[in-house]
Formats: C-alpha cells, sequence, structure tokens
C-alpha cells in the first residue's frame, strides 16, 4: 500500500461525495483535500499551462493545485480551493482541469516558455488568436444559472482587531479585553488554535475559554482579506455552504494586532511538482487533524528544524521516515536518529522519481531513496500581506534568514510567527528560519517555482537573460505570483531565484506589491445583499394605482417606473402620438424635477448654473435653459420658473433630478455661501399631469382649476396658481409634444384624483413611448441620449452663449476654447430615410468618398402624424449638411437618407397657439 | 500608535469614510473668463496629486451633504484638519 490513507479508525459521521464522478467518503470535519486524501487520491488535476499531474502542495489557502469546482444542490461553485473548503455530504467534486486538455499542451510545451505568447502571437494581431487562447486557458467554468446567495454583512468598530486566533493571537486578544478594549478576533480556519491544532502545544483551549470569558469577540470561518485607509480591514465571513457567499465585514479597528503565522515553502528540485510531494507541515495537519497518512514510507526533506517534529509524528504511527537535511548534523538530527529515524544530513534532494506520483528520490550525491512521499519544508515565509497593504514593506534579512518588516505602520502590530518568533517546541535548539536554496548550474532547470501558473526556475533565468530582472518585470513577464495563490509558496522563491541568477542578493531585489484581497473572495460577498431590486430599487409614481387601472404597461425608465403605453400593447403608441395632434393627450410628468432655489444669491446662482440667464426673469414667467459642466459640455437641459422674487423652481429632467441637486449644492455651498440661498428639492412633493394637444384648452376650460385661460394673460411659458380639491395647484404652459401643453401640479397626494379627472374631461392617456416620438418630431433632445461626452450648446443650435461671449456661468469659458470652435464638431440634426422607412437608431453615418464614420443616429422612430420614418442624429458638421445625402450602416445593412433640420414637425412653432 | 479612524465630520462627528465623496481640489480657483486657454485647460485638467499634506474638498454625501475640507496626508490618509467649505 502507497499513498495516501486514514488510519483513524475513529471520526466524524460519514460524509458521501463524487471526485470525477467516482463515489468516495469523507467525514465530518475534513476539507475536501483531506478527504481526498483520505480516499488515497494523489491528482487532484491538471497544471494552468503545461497540463502535468498535480497534487495537494498544502492543508491551506496557499494552495495552488488542488483548486476545483464543487456542485451542490444544483449550484456549481467554480475554483473551489480544496484546502480550506469544508466537504458537504453530496458534493460533486471535479478537477477545474483535467486529462482532457492535456495532449495539445503537452506538444505545444517545449514552446512554452515565459514570453511565448507575447513573442508568438504578434503577427498580425493578437486578438486574432486571443478567443481560442482564452477558451484553451482560464481556470474553472461560471455557471450563467447558477447564482450563489450570500448574507448582508456589515460594519463593525472595535478598539482592537487581532487576526488570527493561535496562541499569539488569542494572547493578544486577551490582553487587549483586560485593558478594557472592545476586541474582535479574526479566524480563518472553522475552529480557533491555529497551527496548535496540529503542532500542538499547551493551553490553547484555556485561552479559548479566558478570551471568551473576558469579553473577546470571536469569528471563525472568517478572513481579514484587505487592509485599507483609515485602519479598515475588510473580512469575509464564510457562509454554512459552498454554494453560500458569505458575508462581508467593513471592521474599522482602532488597533490591529496580525497573529496570522507563516507559510512554508517548498524546496526547489527537479520534478518538485509531482504528485506526493507536500509541504511537510500541511502533511502533519492531515495526520493531527484528520487521520490521515500522506504517505507510509515519507522522506522529509528539509533545510531547517520545523520539519523534525513532523518526521517524529510521522513516524509515531508507524511510517518508515527518512529525513534528508541540507545542514550539518545537529542535536536534533542526533535526537531524531535516536528514535529510529533514518537521518541523513548535508543531504541535498536532486529530483523526484516516479510516474505519475513520487516513488523515491535521488540525492545531488546520487544516492536513490525509496519512499511513497517527499514532505518538504524550505523554511517559512511570515504572512506580512496585511502589514504590507497597509503601507509596509517586507524585506529580506539576509542575517536572520527570514523575511521582515522594514519599519512600523502606525496601528498595527505583530504577533507570534508573523513576527519571526516560535517558540521551541523542546529543550533543544530551534532554528526554524533559512534560505531557499537555488539549485546551481549543471542541473535541470524544470524546476517548478510557481506551480499554479507553471513558472519554472528556466523562466526566471529566460527573463533575467532577456532583461527583465526587476522584480516587478519578473513577475509580468512569466506571471510569476499572478495565479488565484498569489504566488503564496512562490514568490521569495521566485525572487530568490531571480537574485542568484543576476548575481545580487535576495534583500536588494526587493517583493512586488502585496495587494488585497489576500484570498479570493467570492462576487456575491461583495455584492451582498446589494443585487436585483434592492441594489436600485424602483421608483414609482404617485399615480401608478390609476395608470393600472387604465390597462398602463409600465417599464422601467432609469430606475422610474413609469407607463410606457396604454392598451394591450405597442400598437396603441400610434394612436397615443395621432390623439396628442389631433385631440389632447395628458401623461405623468411627476418625475421631472422640482427644485426650490430661494434667497438673495438665487437668481446670481440660477444664472451661474444655466448657460442662458435665468435672473431677469419676472414672476410667473418660465424659460428654457441647458446646463453645462465646467468643459462647456451640455449635462441637462430643463425650465425655470419664477415664483416670485429671489424664489425660482428649476424643473430638470426626471433622471438628472440627483445630480443637478449636486452640482447646484457644490456651488452654492462654495461659490455662494450657505446664507444666501437655499436649494430645496421637492420633485417628490407635487405630482405633475401634463396635457397637450389641440383640445388642451378647452379641456382645462372644463377642470376650472385656474381662473384665467386667456392667451395673453396666460402666454406659452408663462404659469399661474390655481386650486384643485380646495388645495393649491400650479399650472403651467409649456410643451414637450410641439402642441399647445398645460402642466398641472398639485400635492402628490392628489395625484390619484387628478388623473381620472383629466380623463373623464376627454384626455387621451398617453405614455413615454409616445412621448419620445412627439418630441423626437420636434428635435427636442433628451439630454444623454440625442448628445453625447463632447456635446456644447452651439452643436444643438443653441449659439448665443458662445457667440455673445456670455460670462458668469459654469462652462462659460470652454465654449470660448479652440476646441468649441471646430467645423467638424457633430451638430444636431435629422434624417430622413430614403423610401421614407425608419433607420436603426444607433446606425452610423459615413462619408461619402473616404468611407469613415461622421456620425450616429441619437432618435428614430416611425412619425405616425407625417407618415415617415424620422430621426435625430449628431453629424460632424451637420447643420451645413442639410439638403446632402447620407450612408447609414448598421449591422451590416447600409441605406442612404436625407440630413434635415432636427424639427420635421410644426417648424415655426404655430401649433403651442392652436 | 492607532489607527487614522473613521472621518469626522463637523456637523456629524465620526462617520465611516464610504459616506464621503472626493469633491476636488480647492486650491483650483476659477480663472477669469479672459483668462488664457492654457489657464483654463489648468483648471480643468492639471492637478499637483502631490505627496504629504493635501487641501481637499470632501462631501458628505450620504450624509448631511455639507461640502467640506480636508488637509489630508496623500501617504498615510491622516486627516489632519477638516472644516466646513465656504464661499
Amino acid at each position: 500500500m502507497t499513498g495516501p490513507v486514514r488510519i483513524a479508525k475513529a471520526g466524524g459521521c460519514a460524509l458521501p461525495f463524487t471526485f470525477a464522478g467516482r463515489s468516495m467518503q469523507g467525514r465530518a470535519g475534513d476539507t475536501i483535500a483531506s478527504a481526498l486524501l483520505a480516499n488515497g487520491i494523489s491528482t487532484v488535476g491538471r497544471s494552468f499551462k503545461y497540463r502535468r499531474p498535480r497534487g495537494i502542495l498544502s492543508a491551506g489557502e496557499d494552495e495552488p493545485n488542488a483548486i476545483v469546482d464543487v456542485t451542490l444542490n444544483g449550484v456549481r461553485v467554480p475554483n473551489v480551493r480544496a484546502t480550506t473548503q469544508a466537504l458537504e455530504a453530496g458534493m460533486q467534486v471535479s478537477p477545474v482541469l483535467g486529462r482532457g486538455a492535456a495532449l495539445l499542451t503537452k506538444l505545444l510545451s517545449p514552446f512554452l516558455a515565459s514570453g511565448f505568447y507575447y513573442k508568438t502571437f504578434l503577427w498580425p494581431n493578437w486578438h486574432m488568436f486571443e478567443p481560442a487562447i482564452r477558451r484553451m486557458a482560464g481556470l474553472g467554468r461560471i455557471d450563467p444559472a447558477s447564482r450563489m446567495s450570500a448574507g448582508p454583512g456589515g460594519n463593525l468598530s472595535v478598539d482592537l482587531c487581532v487576526v488570527g486566533a493561535g496562541r499569539s493571537g488569542l494572547r493578544a486578544a486577551i490582553r487587549g479585553a483586560q485593558a478594557g478594549q472592545s476586541v474582535l478576533l479574526v479566524e480563518r480556519q472553522d475552529v480557533p488554535g491555529g497551527s496548535s491544532l496540529w503542532r500542538g502545544g499547551d493551553g490553547v483551549a484555556g485561552l479559548l475559554s479566558e478570551a471568551r470569558a473576558v469579553g473577546v469577540t470571536v469569528w471563525t470561518g472568517s478572513t481579514a482579506f484587505g487592509a485599507y485607509e483609515n485602519g479598515r480591514l475588510g473580512v469575509h465571513r464564510q457562509g454554512d455552504s459552498v454554494t453560500l457567499g458569505g458575508s462581508l465585514w467593513v471592521v474599522q479597528a482602532a488597533e490591529v494586532v496580525l497573529a496570522t503565522g507563516a507559510i512554508e515553502r517548498p524546496m526547489l528540485f527537479e520534478r518538485n511538482d509531482l504528485p506526493g510531494v507536500m509541504l511537510a507541515d500541511a502533511t502533519l495537519n492531515y495526520l493531527r487533524r484528520h487521520g490521515v497518512l500522506c504517505g507510509a514510507r515519507p522522506i522529509v526533506a528539509t533545510n531547517n528544524d520545523s520539519a523534525y517534529p513532523v518526521a517524529l509524528a510521522l513516524a509515531e504511527v508507524g511510517a518508515k521516515v527518512t529525513v534528508v537535511d541540507s545542514r550539518p548534523p545537529s542535536e536534533r538530527s542526533a535526537a531524531a536518529a535516536k528514535r529510529g529515524i533514518r537521518v541523513l544530513t548535508r543531504a541535498r534532494i536532486a529530483r523526484a522519481l516516479g510516474r505519475g506520483r513520487v516513488s523515491g528520490m535521488v540525492l545531488a550525491d546520487g544516492q536513490r531513496i525509496e519512499g511513497d512521499l517527499i514532505a518538504v519544508s524550505g523554511g517559512w515565509t511570515p504572512t506580512l500581506h496585511l502589514y504590507c497593504q497597509a503601507g509596509g514593506k517586507a524585506i529580506w534579512d539576509e542575517g536572520k534568514s527570514i523575511l521582515v518588516p522594514a519599519f512600523p505602520v502606525p496601528g498595527i502590530s505583530l504577533a507570534g510567527r508573523v513576527a519571526g518568533k516560535w517558540e521551541a517546541p523542546d529543550d533543544l535548539p530551534w532554528a526554524w528560519s533559512a534560505a531557499p536554496e537555488i539549485p546551481g548550474d549543471g542541473v535541470s532547470r524544470k524546476v517548478w517555482i510557481d506551480l499554479q501558473n507553471d513558472v519554472t526556475l528556466g523562466d526566471v533565468e529566460l527573463a533575467a537573460r532577456e532583461n527583465f530582472t526587476s522584480i516587478e518585470h519578473l513577475k509580468r513577464y512569466t506571471t510569476l505570483g499572478m495565479a488565484t495563490d498569489q504566488g503564496k509558496t512562490a514568490n521569495l522563491l521566485g525572487a530568490a531565484a531571480m537574485a542568484q541568477a543576476t548575481g545580487r542578493a535576495t534583500t536588494d531585489l526587493g517583493l512586488t506589491t502585496y495587494r488585497p484581497p489576500y484570498v479570493p473572495v467570492p462576487m456575491a460577498a461583495l455584492a451582498g445583499l446589494s443585487r436585483g431590486p434592492v441594489q436600485s430599487p424602483l421608483r414609482r409614481l404617485a399615480a401608478e394605482a390609476a395608470h393600472r387601472a387604465m390597462g398602463a404597461t409600465l417599464w422601467d425608465y432609469g430606475g422610474l417606473l413609469r407607463p410606457a403605453f396604454y392598451g394591450a400593447d405597442e400598437g396603441s403608441i400610434v394612436e397615443e402620438c395621432l390623439a396628442a395632434r389631433q385631440g389632447a393627450v395628458v401623461f405623468d410628468a411627476s418625475s421631472l424635477g422640482k427644485v426650490a432655489v430661494m434667497g438673495p444669491k438665487a437668481g446670481e446662482l440660477l444664472d451661474f448654473l444655466f448657460a442662458g440667464r435665468m435672473s431677469t426673469l419676472q414672476p410667473g414667467r418660465i424659460r428654457y435653459g441647458l446646463t453645462l459642466n465646467e468643459a462647456g459640455i451640455v449635462t441637462d437641459d430643463g425650465v425655470v420658473l419664477c415664483l416670485g422674487p429671489d424664489h425660482f423652481l428649476v424643473s430638470c429632467s426626471s433622471s438628472h433630478v440627483g445630480g443637478f441637486v449636486a452640482s447646484a449644492e457644490e456651488w452654492r455651498q462654495t461659490r455662494f455661501g450657505r446664507d444666501a440661498v437655499l436649494i430645496h428639492d421637492r420633485t417628490a412633493h407635487w405630482a405633475t399631469m401634463s396635457l397637450s394637444g389641440p383640445k388642451a384648452k378647452a379641456i382645462m376650460a372644463g377642470l376650472g382649476i385656474v381662473g384665467t385661460l386667456d392667451d395673453d394673460a396666460f402666454p406659452h411659458m408663462a404659469f399661474v396658481m390655481g386650486q384643485f380639491m380646495g388645495r393649491e395647484a400650479r399650472v403651467a404652459r409649456v410643451s414637450f409634444t410641439g402642441e399647445r401643453g398645460y402642466e398641472i401640479s398639485v400635492p402628490a397626494g392628489l395625484a390619484v384624483a387628478l388623473w381620472p379627472s383629466l380623463i373623464e374631461a376627454g384626455a387621451v392617456p398617453c405614455g413615454i413611448e409616445a412621448l419620445g416620438v412627439l418630441r423626437a418630431e420636434k428635435g427636442f433632445i433628451y439630454v444623454g441620449q440625442d448628445t453625447d461626452g463632447e456635446t456644447m450648446p452651439h452643436d444643438l443650435g443653441f449659439d448665443a452663449p458662445r457667440l455673445k461671449r456670455r460670462m458668469g456661468f459654469v462652462g462659460d469659458r470652454a465654449l470660448q476654447l479652440p476646441v468649441a470652435g471646430d467645423a467638424d464638431r457633430k451638430q444636431l440634426v435629422g434624417l430622413a430615410r430614403e423610401g421614407g422607412g425608419v433607420i436603426p437608431a444607433g446606425a452610423h453615418l459615413i462619408e461619402d468618398g473616404p468611407r469613415r464614420s461622421i456620425g450616429f443616429v441619437t432618435s428614430s422612430h416611425q412619425s405616425p402624424s407625417l407618415g415617415r420614418g424620422i430621426a435625430l442624429a449628431l453629424i460632424e458638421g451637420g447643420r451645413a449638411r442639410i439638403g446632402e445625402q447620407v450612408t447609414w450602416f448598421d449591422l451590416g445593412k447600409t441605406g442612404r437618407a436625407t440630413v434635415t433640420p432636427a424639427c420635421a414637425y410644426d417648424p415655426d412653432g404655430s401649433r403651442l397657439h392652436v | 500608535m492607532t489607527n487614522p479612524g473613521p472621518m469626522i465630520c463637523p456637523f456629524c462627528g465620526p462617520r465611516d469614510a464610504g459616506e464621503f465623496r472626493y469633491g476636488g481640489d480647492p486650491k483650483a480657483a476659477r480663472p477669469a473668463f479672459g483668462s488664457s486657454d492654457a489657464e483654463w485647460a489648468g483648471y480643468l485638467y492639471v492637478r499637483e496629486n502631490a505627496r504629504g499634506v493635501a487641501k481637499e474638498y470632501w462631501v458628505h454625501s450620504q450624509g448631511c451633504g455639507q461640502w467640506l475640507i480636508a488637509e489630508r496626508d496623500t501617504v498615510t490618509h491622516v486627516i489632519q484638519r477638516i472644516s466646513e467649505a465656504t464661499a
């Protein structure tokens, strides 16, 4: 019998699962990895680039090989780290990269050295090869139908957050709590205790109960994955199942103690990626925590003392252990030999032997050793990730042979192994730190450094020869440390290999920047509950019930649920359009902004916010205007009502209310003064129904809301106050359809009453879709649809701000920049399709001669009133092209169209007065 | 030594930094209309991004909505002073 086997008879209850379709049994308390080992599985998948068989290396978050896809209860979770994920009954586990993909890359493998892709797929163009390469590469498969759920997460503020609940972490937490601090102790594993759980050590149970007694909050199954500004930590708390994304917590801690321990490094020798090569500490973990012996004839290869307790423990359960120590004999090696263990000192491992799994090794002196497991310890790398993310820097200390923090970071201290402290397990000298040993010349360079991304010693040396010698270039050229394990076992070895290849000290080479997250965090956890309707709740109209009663179809318009059309299908849009031109329609315009601006500097502020002057507006009058940003680009349009002296109401577009208020507040507070002007968003306080059409006046007269409808007293772009059901009502003569229009605003609660009274009076209900057609017929724009990030007022035909050199408003000076005067700026025009049909919205317009895009169609509809297609477009030098023909192009289709003025219906505006 | 902690709004007290939005460089004074094209372009696009203490606009957008001026160390993120922005 060779290879891993479960030797502990007793254990948790049986959990059935499958691996690559084979039925297996695990136990409660197993990780996926320990269950696989217990079932004798050596090979858990294939490597990323060369598709070499790979086995389990570690027992923690540093695992590069054992990445699997898991399906449970119909939910498929890709890229699960088998060494940290608890086994669950019914899991279907499959390798992320199986045998199937092996052949092609095996044939290619001699060519896949560093920079292969950069060098090979240059001609004619990387993008030609990219799709095929991406399919071939990549880890795991996302199943779009599988949705992980996630918990709500939250924020937590504490005096002290301790990361890592080993002995050092527990002690730090207890000290803090005893000093009166509120303490959170975060532990990645399912139980506290850290490495004491398999390394042994007294008093962990006592420390844990003491910690609980003094009020320490202990979070297990929780990883502090990132350190951010102002002492904030990102903590991911695992869910109870692999299919649950867990939850995201933001922990604000005045002080942080990192007791994150250290990660064991592999050793570098030929074929060190063979299944059966494992970290020594991991074999002890599997033995003590899961009762799994990873090999009956283990060879423990080490360059430090930490592997000796491992060798003793393996021997204790009956394994035939050989220790291969690269150092001279010591008290410790002698003690091991005394216990009956075969110890070879000054012995260096050269090559692993075996087909598909370890069967032995060859030493540098040619000696062969039989064995079914190579347990390696190449030294330890303190887990300084969070310290580095918080602004620290890890440097290699040549004297101590360990990675150390270069300088203190305020608010963060280190405890235990991460600080270079590891209490000796006995009375013997305890040398647990060691420098990486890089194989010298004359031996194969097929020595794996980064197992997950398949980076070899040869690749690092190739990078050195090609002058990618800085640590950051090494990373990018070879992809060292860029896999999902982020090079936890590889980065320091890679740096040491590059240092040797270039004759430098590892200290001088440094390490790549540590970045969050320390471990992959499920997107589901980052999103938390913020998805779907919770992420962006729909805003709804006060009169929604009345619209539904009329058979409205409601759609989401930028987060607002509004009637699209009334009736069974979109055919009713035509009827609504015709009703607006022939009779009267009413649409619910309640979401239009109603932002009050008042105070001694109200007019001055509005003059500054709009490209046109507003302070000269007389009470009762209305003016249209555009707002710009400081680059002169149109950000919104709307009308301003003068309610009285120093009191205005801005009616901006529905989706721009928040943006307008934010911008207005910025200028108010930073330029005009908080006491000089007040901004009050009243949008939700008022409901607005917009009545429009040649019969609008007659309907208004019947409603009796306002006293006079005489056009001289109540002209277009004026408003009057009236009464509806005993409450104040405001009626404004504005028009977005081109017909005579009355916008009736009443307190929001009366919306449900106003709507039916308008319908009863003869107005036809009209949805947003018909309104979109009616306004396009008139050439009225939707900012953001008919404009883009380059559109200035004069591109829309509003020439005055630029030509008159008006000053004192946002974006004023930008309108005088040379770019604003370019002759080929995209200008708003209309289009008439040859033959009268509808041009697809979004189509590009192609200039005759040199075939290039000169613009695009922004809105396009069939006009029921005109009986032909109409379109708005932004076209380079568009106004000068009016009357010319252009070609439109959309998804391979082309056609011809004539450039027209933007306004296709009633260009002289006489309909406003019908 | 302790961490710099949350942001302290002069109106609301200590609040999570996520409630605040960066609002630009208050030193970028708005040039007069008669300024050169280069001056205006500088006002729009050129920022110092200096290492060390920087004066910055912040707005408590998810709180009281007030515009603030913070003196923030761009290396350590420590906010040394924060006060309401004035006209």
